[in-house]
């Protein structure tokens, strides 16, 4: 382990890394990035972005995280900016030496009109680690989010270590979604069985918040047998998907992906077409449930 | 301690609809996952742990007296499957009307009128363990129990499974019972002074989406 000490800020306690960005609109009709502060391990970079998108690379992320490190990572997107942020590769959850957890937490906020993509690679739970995740994300109404999530249990051929993910989502202040996954040997029994992940090594999630789902949620609908969309009580929807590798799980995400920003085109589409819309929104939303589950169908045409 | 209330809420034959559910046990039969005792007691322990948990804790948070609204809220964020909160309402409603038969009382009286629409099952339940003078111990237990016996029973009938089989699995299933129901009650009393952010979020990716497989399908023997 003799790139521990090659490490900065470490003491016996690990590694306290605090990344921020912050995007707002630079008046000219992109986005600007006025805080945009890595730390140790969170290096950050401005890539080129598309339009009035910026887009933001993590680096380094390969190098952590170990046991006892606390990792945060903050965004906040003001409104009216749009700002992509993904990573350069895959994180590594790596054995520490010390029997503490390593905790990695992303804090997320979107504004009213403003727009975030947070897709970075997949994360890789090694054999012996102990990772404690946490993604919480807060987006104003009016605001949008896609979020991508991907859990590899254990490097090819390697059991993983203990993983646990948690995801909050809330929309104008509005719990819409609290998910905790654990697994590996230090989740409770059952981790690997028929109901949570059936023996498959990844599971992966895309969380979409659109103002469009609060009139016109997407339905649910199903990618074969291991990958499904669905409507969340609000204005957004989650794709859920477990598969044997990451390729198959990033390919399940992508095709749901598409499917709910179809389905998010349409929703536009039709209020570009009636005006009146919100009163039809309105009808919606008092039996949305209801309409959804009577209209739930297998998405044969785009299953495997 | 009220140990006769607590026997006859436990009990199969409360007339509250759980017997049409099999808990995701017929999907995850139909798919495959569940094929004898051996997966069927891997298939109970994850749900346990997962819905069985979140349904258990907030059963007590309900029997501690806690905000059934904030409680139903909390129970949609960790449902995110639209058939499984359907579900999961539906079972509420039904046991909220055997509840205020059997234990008649303004508080269940009150649930009703309030809330419409229905709550989700374990917060009724914890309700319901309230109005019949049980603690938050029994309803998480309750709880607990059912999330385990609900698919045992279930696959008795799909797999025509012996069941002095299915029996012993929620036999082994046991010492995880009243693991599961201990953490639920101390995460609920966390509840009480911090929110219901502070209550278990376990989730089980396949129950999610085979729970909205199973709503597709024609030709069920359970409704979910």
């Amino acid at each position: 382990m003799a790139g521990l000490n090659t490490r900065p800020h470490r003491g016996t306690a690990g590694v306290r890394a605090h990344a921020r960005i912050a995007a707002r609109p630079d008046g000219r009709g992109g986005t600007a990035l006025p805080v945009l502060a890595g730390d140790g391990p969170l290096a950050l970079r401005r890539t080129r972005g598309t339009g009035d998108e910026a887009r933001v690379t993590v680096v380094g992320a390969m190098s952590g995280p170990l046991g006892g490190d606390r990792f945060l990572l903050e965004a906040e997107v003001a409104e009216g900016a749009r700002l992509r942020v993904g990573s350069a590769a895959a994180t590594l959850a790596l054995p520490g030496q010390g029997g503490e957890p390593a905790r990695y937490e992303t804090r997320l906020r979107v504004g009213a009109g403003g727009a975030l993509r947070w897709e970075p690679e997949p994360l890789i739970s090694v054999r012996g680690s102990d990772l404690r995740v946490h993604t919480r994300a807060d987006v104003a109404a009016g605001g949008r989010l896609l979020l991508r999530e991907e859990l590899v249990l254990g490097r090819h051929g390697e059991p993983p270590g203990t993983l646990a993910s948690r995801l909050t989502l809330r929309v104008a202040g509005r719990l819409l979604l609290d998910q905790d996954l654990a697994c590996g040997p230090g989740a409770p029994g059952g981790w690997d069985g028929p109901a949570v992940l059936g023996g498959h090594r990844t599971v992966g999630q895309v969380l979409l918040v659109a103002p469009e789902f609060a009139s016109r949620p997407p339905e649910p609908r199903l990618l074969g047998d291991t990958a499904a969309l669905v409507p969340l009580d609000g204005p957004a929807a989650l794709i859920t998907a477990v598969a044997q590798d990451a390729l198959t799980l990033r390919r399940l995400l992508s095709e749901a992906t598409a499917a709910a920003e179809e389905a998010m085109a349409a929703a536009t589409g039709a209020a570009a077409e009636a005006p009146g819309a919100a009163g039809a929104a309105t009808g919606a939303a008092d039996g949305p449930a209801g309409t959804t589950r009577a209209d739930a169908r297998p998405a044969g045409s785009t299953a495997r | 301690m009220n140990r006769a209330a607590l026997l006859l809420l436990a009990d199969g034959r409360f007339p509250a609809g759980g017997h049409a559910h099999s808990g995701g046990a017929e999907a995850a039969v139909r798919a495959g996952r569940i094929t004898d005792a051996a997966s069927l007691e891997a298939f109970c322990r994850g749900r346990l742990h997962t819905a069985g948990l979140v349904a258990a804790s907030l059963a007590a948070a309900a029997a501690l007296g806690a905000e059934p609204g904030e409680l139903d809220a909390a129970a949609d964020a960790r449902t995110p499957s639209p058939a499984l909160r359907d579900t999961a309402r539906r079972l509420g409603r039904q046991l909220l009307r055997a509840g205020r038969t059997t234990w008649p009382g303004g508080q269940l009286d009150a649930l009703a009128t309030v809330f419409p629409r229905g709550l989700h099952q374990p917060v009724v339940l914890g309700a319901v363990a309230r109005a019949a003078g049980l603690g938050p111990e029994d309803a998480a237990y309750c709880a607990a129990y059912e999330s385990v016996g609900g698919p045992a029973t279930a696959t008795v009938r799909l797999l025509s499974l012996d069941p002095f089989d299915a029996t012993g699995v929620l036999a082994r299933l046991a010492p995880d019972t009243d693991r599961v129901a201990g953490r639920a009650v101390r995460a609920a009393r966390e509840a009480l002074t911090d929110g219901v952010d502070a209550l278990p979020a376990a989730s089980a990716p396949l129950l999610e989406i085979s729970a909205e497989a199973h709503a597709a399908r024609g030709g069920r023997l359970f409704a979910s």
